[in-house]
């Protein structure tokens, strides 16, 4: 594998082909905030803190670093106002679904973020994947997996799978940044505790449990 | 009770190749007019599969159902030209008169009821499907009349 030279915050950086820069920041010892990523897993981009400013051949771009790959010369930015500001604002829209979250919380602090800017909507779930990933990399048992989309997209556990694998495991539940994948789990063993054989009951988090 | 082998013809047509996934359902949505359970677990057996991932992609397209489908299917046409064009008295008539809110089925397994963003006859609008067949140029009363037609 061929090494890859560029600078991150002014500081020079080699790292491999394929890697990505959150890997290649990391091991120079800058800090990037993560939500959804995790050592374990295939990249995912879905929570876009990580965002970084990555300038190649002249063209300045906000990037995600967690799936962006390392490129010859490429200069990167962490911090900037514009980053600051992007951080902020994704931080105060994913307190709007998840208030309590102390992985959020803590942003807010870094990055100044107003927990209350954005109107509430309880959803609990901030839809990271870490749950729904782990499940299906790592246990390669997918016992929760996302349904729907848009708005109305949650996790739901299979009741088959999870009355059979989850109560030994229970791996994910301190990856979720939130507290909606057990409130989901504890829902869904609920429903099911006297059917076990219940098909379709797709337990769902907070909007069965609030109804 | 699902057709099973129906449902084994339409894998085997694919080759219970996983990269056919989404075919493999649209095929059975046209077959059966909703995707039964059964017929997911066949698939996920044969194409190997998850069945998590299977019901993801199930409800995350609008052309797939996980209920079963009344004998016509109405999808009334939200989009921007026929909404415009009064897509929302169309609407209501079809729900004054059928009784359903979109998303629902009848109990009689008579009519579905949804709607769609688009079908891509904007001229024609504010246009209707039923059972595939485009109705355009639609005014309340035509509608009602429309209805009647089917059975
Ligand atoms: S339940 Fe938690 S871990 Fe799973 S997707 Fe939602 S926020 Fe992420
Ligand atoms: S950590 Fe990169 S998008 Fe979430």
């Amino acid at each position: 594998m061929t090494d890859i030279t560029l600078t991150i915050d002014g500081q020079t950086v080699t790292a491999s082909e394929g890697a990505t820069v959150l890997d290649a920041a990391r091991a120079a010892g800058i800090a990037i905030p993560t939500v959804c990523h995790h050592e374990k897993l295939e990249p995912f981009g879905g929570c876009r803190l990580c965002v970084v400013e990555a300038e190649a051949g002249g063209r300045t771009s906000l990037a995600a670093s967690c799936i962006f790959p390392v490129q010859q010369g490429l200069n990167v930015r962490t911090r900037t106002p514009q980053i600051e500001q992007v951080r902020k604002v994704l931080t105060e829209q994913l307190l709007a679904h998840a208030p309590e979250s102390e992985v959020l919380l803590k942003l807010a602090e870094d990055y100044h973020a107003n927990k209350d800017r954005f109107p509430r909507e309880p959803s609990f779930c901030i839809l990271c994947g870490l749950c729904v990933r782990y499940c299906a990399e790592v246990k390669q048992l997918n016992a929760v997996s996302f349904v729907d989309r848009g708005p109305t997209r949650e996790i739901s556990f299979d009741p088959e799978i999870a009355n059979r694998e989850c109560w030994e495991c229970k791996e994910c539940f301190p990856l979720c940044p939130t507290s909606a994948l057990q409130a989901a789990y504890v829902l869904m063993k609920s429903l099911t505790a006297f059917s076990p054989s219940a098909h379709c009951a797709a337990a769902t988090p907070a909007k069965q449990a609030t109804a | 009770m699902t057709d099973t082998t129906k449902v084994q013809q339409i894998i085997d047509r694919h080759d219970a190749r996983e990269g056919a996934l989404i075919e493999i359902l649209l095929d059975i949505q046209h077959e059966f007019h909703w995707l039964p359970s059964e017929a997911l677990e066949l698939v996920s057996d044969r194409l190997n599969v998850p069945m998590g991932r299977i019901r993801h992609t199930a409800t995350f397209y609008k052309a797939f159902s996980l209920v079963p489908k009344g004998r016509h299917e109405i999808n009334v046409c939200m989009g921007t030209a026929c909404h415009v064009r009064g897509a929302q008295r169309v609407l209501e008539v079809i729900q004054n008169t059928t009784g359903l809110m979109p998303g629902e089925t009848d109990a009689e397994m008579k009519y579905s009821l949804d709607t769609v963003n688009c079908i891509g006859c904007c001229a024609l609008g504010p246009v209707i499907e039923i059972d595939k067949e485009q109705h355009g140029k639609l005014v309340p009363g035509k509608t009602a009349a429309l209805l009647k037609r089917y059975e």
